[in-house]
């Protein structure tokens, strides 16, 4: 009796942090949850890559190296640009929103031509 | 309209005061990178501009051959004139950046038409690019402490002696530009986590991918980082900016390091490079929990963490079981020979003889650290406390960088070297804060001496430096009365606590004058502190130019010696090695040990057959073998590897310690460990390598003493070993397979040929031609004959 009181309390508990989490979620500005969204389909092709390669095997292994790491140097870049951009920051709160984009677009293209030279 | 005349009344002495700062510093700057450049130039006053040594050989050589080939021969280089019959694939397996930086100088100076030649551009990079390293690690204690501290730290790093070991002008060697990266590395990682801006973190990648480029020594950063990040993570001072600084880091960072081909997959694939890869995700992690804990309830945070605990904890020992039982299946746990000596100091003498040879990989005496930092040794635990008070991220980044560079360079003399620069920012910001203290003791007491009459313009005049006082006093106070709420508010209001608040606000105030006094020091223990530092500064300039003049000036490929007849020059290297190139085949291959193969590349231009680089210890043990052994079967070891002539270096004659009979103890112990017919107890008597009389009969029968000693009778009629100090046991005997065919003025260098076999056998075996079958009676027969010939 007791375990399925304690079971009925954590699934309660799990189903009201679910709820705050969506809800605290739903309130970020509009520019916050495009970016999050960049980051999820950078991570995904990722993951994609690490399964087709669990199948094919990693021969020509700088490709599949480069291809996944770019993909997560995406992700990590579009993150620190959201925390940049992220008006309840007050760390960032006198950087302009415009030197942050252009500081990832600059990163961005250090990442990628190191790729196209790795990707072989 | 008023107020704005008054306030840039007000602002135009800083302004102004600024503008002076930022002048002097600069020309400050200029003069410590003039220092540093031209206190590495006395071995080019001493001697002549001239490659030292035996690495920056082979980096002149690759030099020339990227600057007459261009890169992509370069990239693509197999080289079939070392490691014969093996040859050695350079463009994979050379570190590539200090070859590409002299030839883009090079061609600078040339499309500049100025002429220099490549030899000049190799010997005066290593001086250029230690005065960019004292303007990076200005610019990195500036990040720390600020200018004055940053200046200090320059110029302490222009004239460290340790330092200017490793790039005098003719070290042309991987460090020379390596720690110009490594400072400067440093120096955007520290910039980044203060400014928290990605264009900085970009430019902190490339800056590892030049160190990649020119350093094996790049694991370094590599761990350090990481440790660094962990540790800011564990005391709490976790932020938004260290995630910037660290994550865009390890990605762009790791593809970089995969682009040099020395390194290739190595960045992801050993042990050296896991620590980054397991803080990255720990920094996921933890930047999840801050985000969430951002965004949940207090209450709805803690159902989280319970939730997430318990499954993540399950999860967490899976992912770590299958990682440890990976790296538990290789031998070496992963980790290269070279990066566990370091770890485990004695692992090298017990299984990697040829690591555990070199000199520079042996442990350092403590007199060498006197030597190498010389005031420095002193100042760095006071620049430790001072980055404690109050500690940031950057100085958090420089204490641990002091206390893992500490135990590095007491495990290796070579990596004294990664400890300078530390020691030179902590003894900057350490005599900066105390020259803070001392000077602002004398100001203000000054200004009270002086001031009484003239406390108007004083206080305009000192209104900064009365103004930190007076912060420094406010924060005080504003401190001890919080702690005087927070006292109140724990004791029960009655009498006593009125009585107490009284004895607070005396104590307080009391404090507040005490704390006045304790910032600063008596007038004339100050002025006689500033002179006493200004003269220990006066101790270490006069250290260091001397070292720099005596100590780590020498070329070593010529040597000096001074008498009561004037100044000896030994220059018999380069006389052999240009023998050599003038009297042998082009396709010769000539056989020495390992330690000059660089040399006879670059300079005698012949295939040798191991040099300096030492990757095949077999190899190396082939020719330790042939060294060992009696004289046929040495002759017959170099016979199968096509050599033509052999090089020994013999310092018996003038004293030279660094010979070939010195380093012999290296090749029985290589050869042994690879041929088990070399028994290492066969050339000892009483635990010595001795060869005099007592010397054992394997010793002296050995290819090694006999081309050593070859004629040493006739010099003077005795013997004599002026470095082993004896004579000699074996005096008179005739080489059979060997003939000598050059020995250098002082002796220093002999050169050998072997002898072709005979072309026709004689003696009795001329019989045996005439019965064909059974060779095996007939080489039996031949064995028994009379006439001992010596090619059988």
């Amino acid at each position: 009796m007791v375990k399925s009181t304690t079971t009925t309390t954590t699934t309660k508990d799990a189903q009201a942090l679910l709820h705050s989490l969506c809800s605290a979620y739903t309130a970020t500005p509009k520019n916050l949850k495009i970016i999050d969204l960049y980051v999820i389909f950078a991570i995904f092709t990722a993951l994609i890559q690490v399964v087709y390669m669990a199948f094919v095997g990693s021969f020509p292994f700088n490709s599949f190296l480069s291809g996944v790491l770019s993909c997560v140097g995406t992700a990590v870049l579009a993150v620190c640009l959201r925390i940049q951009v992220n008006k309840e920051n007050k760390e960032f709160k006198d950087l302009p929103p415009e030197r942050a984009f252009a500081d990832f677009v600059l990163c961005n293209l250090v990442l990628h031509l190191v790729i196209m030279n790795f990707l072989g | 309209m008023a107020t704005s005349l008054e306030s840039t009344n007000v602002v135009k002495p800083d302004i102004l005061r600024n503008a002076i700062g930022n002048v002097l510093s600069l020309f400050i700057l200029l003069l410590i990178g003039i220092l540093a450049f031209s206190i590495r130039l006395f071995s080019v006053i001493k001697y002549e501009s001239v490659i030292h040594e035996f690495d920056p050989y082979f980096n002149y050589r690759v030099t020339q051959f990227l600057i007459k080939n261009g890169i992509y021969d370069f990239w693509n280089w197999f080289d079939d004139r070392t490691w014969y019959p093996l040859g050695r694939v350079i463009g994979g397996t050379v570190y590539p950046g200090l070859t590409l930086t002299a030839g883009s100088l090079w061609r600078i100076f040339n499309s500049l038409n100025i002429p220099l030649s490549v030899e000049t551009v190799c010997v005066f990079t290593a001086p250029i690019f230690s005065a960019f390293a004292s303007w990076a690690a200005y610019l990195l204690t500036k990040e720390v402490k600020g200018t004055g501290a940053g200046l200090t730290a320059a110029i302490l790093l222009a004239m460290v002696p340790s330092y200017i070991s490793r790039s005098v002008a003719g070290s042309y060697d991987n460090e020379a530009v390596a720690i110009f990266a490594l400072i400067f590395t440093f120096y955007l990682y520290l910039k980044t986590l203060n400014t928290g801006s990605l264009f900085y973190a970009t430019l902190n990648s490339l800056s590892y991918f030049y160190m990649v480029c020119s350093w094996g020594g790049y694991t370094f950063i590599i761990n350090l980082i990481p440790m660094h990040v962990l540790l800011c993570i564990a005391t709490g001072r976790y932020s938004s900016r260290l995630y910037i600084a660290y994550a865009p880091f390890v990605v762009l960072g790791t593809l970089l390091a995969s682009l040099v081909p020395v390194v290739g997959f190595n960045a992801v694939m050993t042990s050296e490079h896991f620590a980054s890869f397991l803080v990255f995700i720990i920094i996921h992690v933890v930047a999840l929990v801050y985000h969430i804990k951002g965004i949940l309830s207090p209450k709805m945070f803690k159902v989280a963490v319970t939730l997430v605990v318990s499954i993540g904890m399950v999860v967490c020992f899976a992912v770590i079981a299958v990682l440890i039982a990976l790296v538990a299946s290789s031998p070496t746990k992963g980790w290269s020979g070279r990066s566990l000596s370091l770890l485990d100091p004695t692992y090298a003498s017990k299984y990697i003889p040829i690591i555990a040879s070199v000199s520079e990989h042996q442990p350092p005496t403590w007199p060498s650290y006197f030597m190498d930092i010389n005031v420095l040794a002193f100042l760095v635990p006071a620049g430790i406390i001072a980055c404690f008070l109050p500690i940031t991220d950057a100085s958090s980044f420089v204490v641990l960088y002091i206390v893992t560079s500490v135990y590095f360079s007491g495990v290796m003399v070579r990596l004294m070297l990664v400890f300078a620069p530390a020691a030179c920012i902590m003894s900057g910001i350490a005599l900066s804060e105390a020259f803070d203290v001392l000077t602002r003791s004398i100001k203000f007491q000054l200004a009270d001496i002086l001031g009484d009459s003239h406390s108007g313009v004083g206080d305009a005049a000192s209104n900064s430096r009365n103004g930190v006082v007076q912060n420094d006093v406010s924060k005080v106070n504003k401190q001890s009365v919080g702690d005087k709420n927070e006292d109140t508010s724990k004791e029960r209001p009655s009498r006593k606590n009125r009585k107490k608040e009284k004895e607070n606000m005396e104590k307080v105030s009391i404090k507040s004058r005490i704390e006045k006094r304790l910032l600063v020091l008596p007038f004339e223990t100050s002025i006689i502190a500033v002179f006493l530092l200004v003269l220990l500064g006066g101790f270490y300039v006069i250290h260091c130019v001397w070292a720099a003049a005596e100590a780590y000036s020498a070329p070593s490929i010529v040597l000096t010696s001074h008498s009561h007849d004037g100044l000896h020059v030994f220059d018999d290297f380069r006389e052999a090695y240009a023998w050599l190139s003038h009297n042998t085949e082009v396709d010769d291959k000539v056989a020495s040990w390992w330690d000059y193969g660089y040399q006879t590349t670059a300079m005698a231009n012949r295939t040798v057959i191991v040099d300096n680089n030492t990757w095949n210890n077999t190899h190396i043990a082939t020719v330790g073998t042939a060294m060992s052994s009696p004289e046929k079967a040495g002759w017959e070891i170099f016979n199968s590897l096509d050599v033509k002539y052999v090089l020994v270096v013999f310092g018996g004659l003038v004293g030279y310690p660094s010979d070939d009979i010195n380093k012999f103890l290296w090749m029985v112990r290589i050869g042994g460990g690879v041929f088990p017919h070399i028994k290492e107890p066969d050339y000892l008597r009483d635990g010595q390598y001795r060869i005099d009389a007592q010397a054992t009969p394997t010793m002296l029968n050995s290819l090694m003493y006999k081309l050593s000693y070859f004629r040493f009778v006739e010099t003077d009629g005795k013997g004599y070993d002026r470095v082993r100090r004896t004579e000699i046991g074996k005096k008179h005997f005739k080489l059979t397979h060997f003939e000598e065919v050059f020995t250098t003025h002082h002796w220093m260098v002999r050169i050998y040929k072997l002898k072709s076999p005979k072309n026709r056998i004689r003696g009795k075996s001329k019989k045996s031609k005439s019965t064909p079958k059974a060779s095996s009676s007939t080489s039996s027969k031949r064995a028994s004959t009379g006439k001992r010939n010596p090619w059988h």
